[in-house]
């Protein structure tokens, strides 16, 4: 990994002073500064293997998208009353009444997944096959295991095909709907 | 802007609707389905591709603020579509359904407030018509939301109608249209939208797969209704032309009554072990009835389906009732019971309805679409005869089809079309006829909305055009002058108007006889249709005919406003007949000097 550049004395001062109050106004920032200035090496800096997890957008992310997780469990539980499944207690049931509910959340579920996701095979080969990985194989898209030494190409058995979605139709919403109601309560007057 | 774009296609059906597109600069091109945009919950907008024909008429209070909104309109006061359908369930009396059934209803004012028919006062009803246009205002905001380059209104469009639509249904239809903006339609008959879209589909090569001398036979069995054509191949200086040469009669009974059939004989059984089914679980088993009859349908292997229908409350398991559908139940009920292999000469029965009826939909009191298939062959015997090619075997009893094509979602079933195809030939084969052949490759869906598209690009002069006309003749009823006779009344002649065949955009002859209509005074008429009497003319005078031969429709009505007129005068006039550029059918009196008043189909009970 590259070192990154020396900047020059004007550059340096200004970036002083802009660093000042960014630092009173932020906590974080402050310390990751800290810690930088503890000598830990910059991200850019930390050698491979590296992108294992993924810096700081991830935990945005998670945030923005609350309303289409909660709006998927609402599509889940409307077409396979998938919430109230997970919610009973099932000890006390026959595998049989079990398996009654489970046909139920599977029609329903299925029918959630297919009209929500575009899905795919990540791999192609049947599973079981052998296959050899190229370097610069996808790490996102195929995960290694066992005897994980030397340099691509590897060589292994297929054991999971994989799922990779190639589209993603989620209803829209209209502003101002509450999308914490999973499934809103049933009065019958 | 030279002309329009895109040609839409609109399949305004009983249960369902849809809307197909094709672009009329890219000759060739396939038409394509457009995913309607609808609530399929509160808040929740989704794409699909048709939108039930359901509305809904929401309690003030009963959704929150902004949970109806759509992508064009921030606060509607109704719903349609999915959610209308999952939701109205569960509270019928604010529902909706079969919108369509009830325009073609000539016994109630379907321009006056009656559906929900059994809503309480306090529900504002809604009239048939208003419906009907409701879906259609909803299909172009839909368009023009997904379009914003290419205005709806700009579009060639084309709306579909079962093809045993009586003038007054089509009437209501273009009125439905015109009320929801459109500004200018054609109406095309579902069956033959259904082979049109069979032609685009097979890119050129229909040619090869019928001939002259063919006799097709439409069978389209949609969710409310069951509609049937018969289409002839003839040959006109080499080229192959396409002869609609009769429909069916309007037969309320479609794909839903099957399901609905299925869920009440599974609920019989489940009654019978002591388990009483609520509203909510008899809709839930009907939704997975009708999954698993169409898995049975489709793996003639399977013995059987499991079927559970949940608790209503929280608790999925313990509250389950578990039970199946078998196949016994499927082949009594839907084959034997809708699609029975009777013989030719069997027809529907009909019972005579009981004193006292609530007001409702008539539905069809045979369930055998069969029998009226029979019915509809036999009836038509002749209806080939004024073609060229066209020998009738000697000795046949009904008309031989020679080519079956099937639409609508019931025939997603094998079986079910199988059933048919098989009944039909055995018909065939006992008078020594050859097998009918099935054509293939039909979208049971989404065939009407895609053929009605491909009609606009007909109509623009690229490839074949079904030719039919008015698939009826028409009469009006005039009493014979004759001294009155206590106790006897008067018999009724009719006179035909308008003679069978009658193309978009033409007028019949005049009828020579003279009618009086009094000034001021509004003059009803009875009013016959022949889907049989192929040779009468404007004038024809009939005295005596078979209820086979005559339907009486629902009566019109002549109103001579007092201008230039003293009232109580006596004006003679003539009917003329017309089928305007939209495709329905327009009666005109004709006074001597030119002026003319328009007679009325949809009119009103006082």
């Amino acid at each position: 990994m590259t070192e990154p550049q020396a900047l020059p004395f004007f550059s340096r001062l200004s970036m002083a002073v802009g660093s000042f109050f960014a630092l009173l106004g932020d906590g974080h920032l402050a310390a990751r500064v800290q810690t930088l200035r503890n000598g830990a090496p910059l991200a850019s800096e930390v050698p491979p293997p590296a992108p294992v997890q993924t810096p700081s957008p991830t935990r945005v992310r998670a945030t923005a998208n609350v309303d289409a997780a909660l709006q998927l469990l609402a599509l889940l539980q409307r077409e396979s009353r998938f919430v109230d499944f997970l919610q009973e207690d099932i000890t006390a049931y026959s595998d049989a009444d079990v398996g009654g509910a489970a046909r139920l959340l599977h029609g329903g579920a299925r029918k959630v997944l297919k009209e929500t996701f575009d899905l795919e095979a990540v791999r192609t080969e049947a599973e079981g096959s052998r296959l050899t990985l190229p370097a610069g194989f996808d790490a996102a898209a195929v995960r290694v295991t066992g005897n994980v030494v030397g340099q691509p190409p590897f060589t292994g058995t297929l054991e999971h095909k994989g799922w990779r979605a190639t589209a993603v139709r989620l209803p829209a919403l209209t502003e101002g709907h509450d999308t914490r109601v999973i499934a809103p309560a049933e009065v019958q007057l | 802007m030279s002309g329009p774009r895109y040609a839409i296609g609109i399949d305004l059906g009983t249960t369902h609707s849809a809307l197909s597109w094709v672009d009329l600069q890219s000759e060739g091109t396939a038409p394509q389905i457009l995913s309607i945009a609808q609530q399929s919950g509160p808040g929740t907008v989704q794409d699909l591709a048709l939108l039930p024909s359901f509305l809904y008429l929401p309690h003030a209070s009963e959704f929150a603020t902004g949970d109806l909104a759509l992508p064009w309109n921030a606060a509607p006061d109704r719903i349609a579509g999915e959610w209308a359908r999952s939701h109205g369930a569960l509270t019928p009396i604010r529902l909706v359904s079969s919108a369509k059934s009830w325009l073609s209803y000539a016994a109630v004012d379907r321009r006056a407030g009656i559906l929900p028919t059994d809503a309480p006062p306090e529900v504002e009803r809604i009239s048939p018509l208003a419906t009907s246009t409701h879906f259609l205002q909803h299909l172009r905001d839909a368009w023009n939301h997904g379009h914003p380059g290419t205005p709806f209104d700009e579009q060639a469009v084309t709306v579909t109608i079962p093809a045993s639509f009586d003038p007054a249904a089509r009437e209501l239809t273009a009125e439905a249209a015109k009320a929801a903006g459109y500004q200018s339609i054609t109406l095309l008959e579902e069956p033959q939208a259904a082979l049109y879209s069979w032609i685009a589909g097979s890119a050129g090569d229909w040619r090869k797969q019928v001939q002259v001398g063919d006799v097709i036979l439409v069978v389209d069995v949609g969710g409310g209704t069951s509609d049937f054509s018969l289409i002839a191949v003839t040959e006109d200086a080499g080229n192959l032309q396409l002869n609609r040469v009769a429909v069916g009669e309007h037969i309320l009974l479609g794909g839903d009554n099957m399901d609905l059939a299925l869920a009440h004989g599974v609920g019989r059984g489940l009654a019978a072990e002591g388990k009483q089914l609520d509203p909510w679980q008899m809709r839930a088993l009907t939704y997975a009835c009708r999954t698993a009859k169409e898995q049975l349908l489709s793996d003639a292997d399977l013995k059987s389906v499991p079927l559970v229908v949940p608790s209503r409350g929280s608790k999925l398991i313990g509250g389950s009732i578990r039970t199946e559908l078998n196949r016994e139940l499927v082949t009594t009920l839907l084959l034997e019971g809708f699609f029975p292999a009777v013989d030719s000469r069997a027809r529907p029965i009909s019972r005579p309805r009981a004193g006292l009826t609530q007001i409702g939909l008539p539905y069809a009191q045979d369930a055998a679409v069969t029998r009226h298939l029979a019915a509809l062959l036999g009836r038509q015997l002749g209806a080939t005869a004024p073609l060229a090619g066209f020998a009738q075997s000697e000795g046949a009893s009904f008309l031989h089809p020679t080519a079956v094509l099937f639409n609508g979602g019931v025939f997603k079933s094998e079986l079910l079309a199988e059933r048919v195809l098989s009944t039909l030939n055995a018909w065939l084969a006992a008078e020594g006829a050859p097998a009918a052949r099935l054509l293939q490759g039909a979208d049971m869906d989404h065939a009407v909305a895609r053929g009605a598209a491909y009609y606009g690009q007909v109509r623009q002069g690229h490839g074949i055009r079904i030719r039919g006309g008015t698939a009826q003749a028409y009469y009006v009823g005039i009493e014979s002058s004759m001294p009155a006779v206590p106790g006897l009344e008067p018999p009724v002649q009719a006179l035909c108007v308008a003679p069978f065949g009658m193309e978009e955009g033409s007028e019949a002859p005049l009828p020579p006889q003279q009618l009086g209509l009094v000034v001021g005074e509004s003059v009803r008429f009875r009013f016959f249709g022949s889907s049989v009497r192929r040779e009468d003319q404007p004038g024809t005078l009939l005295d005596f005919w078979s209820p086979e031969e005559l339907q009486e429709l629902a009566q019109i009505e002549a109103t001579l406003p007092a201008d230039g007129h003293a009232t109580g005068e006596v004006v003679p006039v003539q009917l003329r007949a017309r089928v305007t550029d939209i495709g329905t059918l327009e009666l005109l009196a004709e006074a001597t000097g030119g002026a003319s008043w328009k007679v009325e189909f949809d009119v009103r009970d006082v």
